[in-house]
């Protein structure tokens, strides 16, 4: 009889895939009255309280190193801290979407419960400690995405997204499974931990080419789920078509794991190679950072613009991984805190903009913002501010953690690139406020703005502005999460 | 001995005729026909390497299940299988090229496949000696022990497969008249059946 599996760290998990199953058969069994609205909202206030439990939960777990299931599963302060974050993200979709989701007649209950499912997923995927649940955990995110991405399903455009989003993510994991099964093959095994004591052991040899193939395979698969670019092509489209609530929440949530998920990975099992992927990482850093800039000064929908601008980010984050000491690796956490925030918050004013009751995309339909919606319009400035970097905000403060990583690692060239790019990806950020504040408004945007709405603006816009007064709890958490990662 | 070699070589040989069949015969239903024919003798084959629940479940799940749903599929959809076969000449040589390469870069890998002896420490899941336990268990013990995290997964993630089905494809139609079985067992000779009497000659 063999002992039952330690329970305790898997708490939050457990309990999320419970209350998810739970809140499905609510969502199911509940009598329907008119279109199903009143459902969909009380499962979505529900579900926004389960996040909020399940981030007492991971708290209360801990941070502690704890490995269960065999070695498969991992807490610890790293996880705890992209958690955090993830659940946070999701909570806020779920908040931010309500007004949208009514207003498009696509108010169901199932929404909640595939965001549920996609944070479950992303959840696993942070605690990964071996290539298979590596790759179930991507397979749970990406196929509740897949399914909200095509949610609004009388739309072209949104299954059009859908199904793009899925083709390509297909192949995406097609590839990491390729990398996976080469990396299992030549190692024997695909424990994490295994992994990295193999390669510290044979460092003598140099690892086999077999093993370098699989780990570029893995990279490559990875970086299509961060939309580093020369895996990007899906983004701008998906972004493009999917419902706004569910662009804001692809531009976080997986985001965030997904990046957690490339840090684990490359500093844990891969840490000894590093030196095999060091020059990967760093040219699809900085080609990131140069095609995010350029190719969003063209743009004229919105959306689009926050896609690129998203691909550039990932461009900065990277960075961080390529510098892989804790120095960077801390850059890296600040900066996803920072991102998580500013990207919300702007998507949250992008939900503002409906006029006559449908929803608009445009940058020109920005135009008089200041006028007609003027604490909407210094909300959207102040986040387009701190994306562009200026100083006193939090986005500043993020960009100076992982340029000043990079250069007390003497990677000069990726600084100065990343400087250089941010100055340029400064003008089409700046534009959006000069749009609102000095253009002529030509049809104003429809008001009142919802209260959900107002209050994570509010939120949010605070948080930018005033991190640089406080910023200890999140530098201190972000110093112990790289601690972790890297001690592990 | 020699009548395991020849189980064996009975097996394998039905196993790659029929599969060559499959995509070669010109009437659908007979592919299927030969897809199970193929599936039985793999089943053959298991039951060679002493792993007799794949045997079963092989015949179980994909004689009994996936082949008939196969069937279903060929019979009600009337693909034109024909038209889908043209060019199939044409392509033939290519498809065969790139055949051949993988091939060579397959044989090529394998000669090349050196594993370092600290590997065979760290191997995933050693299976135990096949004395000692049974099939079954040893799969149970792997499945449902070992991997319980992962398979739980795995069934979550099917459950998403499934939401994610029913939201995209149902629709609510007006005018469906549903079975409301509680409304009728509720129902009375009283309410729904009356008595009268019908002057002869002359309609209600």
């Amino acid at each position: 009889m063999a002992a039952v599996p330690n329970l305790i760290p898997a708490l939050p998990e457990i309990f999320l895939a419970l209350t998810a199953m739970t809140l499905l058969m609510l969502g199911v069994f509940q009598k329907v009255d008119g279109d199903g609205q009143a459902t969909a909202r009380f499962v979505s206030y529900l579900a926004v309280i389960a996040f909020g439990l399940t981030i007492l939960l991971v708290v209360t777990v801990g941070g502690g190193r704890k490995l269960t299931f065999d070695g498969m599963f991992i807490t610890d302060f790293f996880g705890v801290f992209f958690k955090i974050l993830v659940l946070i993200a999701s909570a806020l979709t779920l908040v931010i979407s309500q007004g949208y989701l009514k207003v498009q007649g696509m108010a169901r209950f199932e929404y909640p419960v595939l965001v549920m499912f996609a944070t479950l997923g992303m959840m696993l995927m942070i605690s990964a400690n071996n290539l298979i649940s590596l790759y179930l955990g991507l397979e749970m995110q990406s196929l509740a995405l897949y399914v909200l991405a095509s949610f609004q399903r009388d739309d072209m455009r949104s299954t059009e997204a859908g199904l793009k989003y899925f083709v390509l993510g297909a192949l995406a994991s097609g590839m990491l499974l390729y990398g996976s099964s080469l990396i299992y093959g030549f190692t024997g095994t695909t424990d994490f931990g295994a992994i990295a004591a193999l390669f510290n052991s044979t460092a003598e040899g140099g690892p086999s080419v077999g093993v370098i193939i699989g780990l570029v395979f893995i990279l490559a698969g990875l970086a299509f789920k961060v939309s580093a670019v020369p895996f990007h092509m899906w983004t701008p489209d998906v972004y493009e078509g999917a419902p706004t609530p569910v662009t804001a929440f692809f531009a976080v949530g997986p985001k965030l794991a997904a990046i957690a998920l490339l840090l684990r990975v490359m500093i844990g099992p891969f840490g000894e190679l590093a030196g095999q992927w060091q020059q990967i990482v760093a040219f699809i850093s900085i080609a990131s950072m140069v095609l995010g800039a350029f190719a969003a000064i063209n743009q004229t929908n919105i959306k689009r613009m926050m896609a690129y601008s998203s691909i550039g980010n990932v461009g900065y984050v990277l960075i961080g991984l390529v510098v892989a000491d804790e120095a960077g690796i801390r850059g890296v956490l600040i900066y996803m805190a920072i991102y998580l925030f500013m990207t919300l918050g702007a998507f949250t004013c992008i939900l503002c903009m409906r006029r006559g009751g449908g929803m608009v995309e445009d940058i020109k339909d920005l135009a008089g913002l200041s006028r007609s919606h003027p604490m909407v319009a210094l909300a959207m400035a102040i986040f387009m501010f701190s994306m562009a970097g200026i100083p006193p905000l939090a986005g500043f403060l993020g960009k100076l953690y992982i340029f000043m990583a990079a250069i007390n690692a003497q990677l000069y060239t990726l600084a100065v690139i990343g400087v250089l790019s941010s100055v340029v990806g400064a003008f089409y950020y700046l534009r959006v406020i000069k749009v609102m504040y000095f253009d002529e408004p030509t049809d104003l945007l429809d008001r009142p703005v919802s209260r959900e709405i107002g209050l994570v603006l509010a939120g949010s816009s605070l948080f930018v502005v005033l991190f640089v007064i406080y910023p200890l709890p999140l530098l201190a958490a972000a110093k112990a999460a790289a601690q972790a990662l890297m001690g592990g | 001995m020699i009548i395991q070699a020849l189980a064996f070589y009975l097996f394998a040989a039905v196993t790659v005729a029929s599969a060559v069949a499959v995509i070669s015969v010109r009437n659908p239903v007979h592919s299927v026909l030969f897809l199970i024919l193929a599936f039985f003798n793999s089943a053959g084959l298991f039951i060679l390497l002493g792993a007799e629940f794949l045997a079963m479940i092989l015949v179980v799940v994909y004689v009994g299940a996936v082949a008939v749903l196969f069937m279903f599929v060929v019979m009600m959809l009337d693909i034109n299988f024909v038209e889908l076969r043209q060019g199939f000449l044409q392509y033939l040589p290519i498809g065969a090229l790139i055949g051949l390469i993988l091939l060579v870069e397959i044989l090529v890998m394998v000669g090349g496949w050196a594993l370092s002896p600290e590997i065979a420490s760290a191997v995933a899941a050693p299976t135990p000696a096949p004395e000692t336990v049974t099939n079954t268990h040893a799969l149970g013990e792997l499945i449902y022990t070992r991997y319980v995290y992962l398979f739980q997964a795995a069934g979550i993630i099917l459950l998403v497969a499934m939401i994610g089905a029913i939201v995209l494809t149902h629709r609510r139609r007006d005018g469906v008249r549903r079975q409301k079985v509680s409304e009728q067992i509720a129902r009375r000779a009283e309410e729904s059946a009356t008595v009268r009497q019908v002057e002869s000659g002359k309609g209600i």
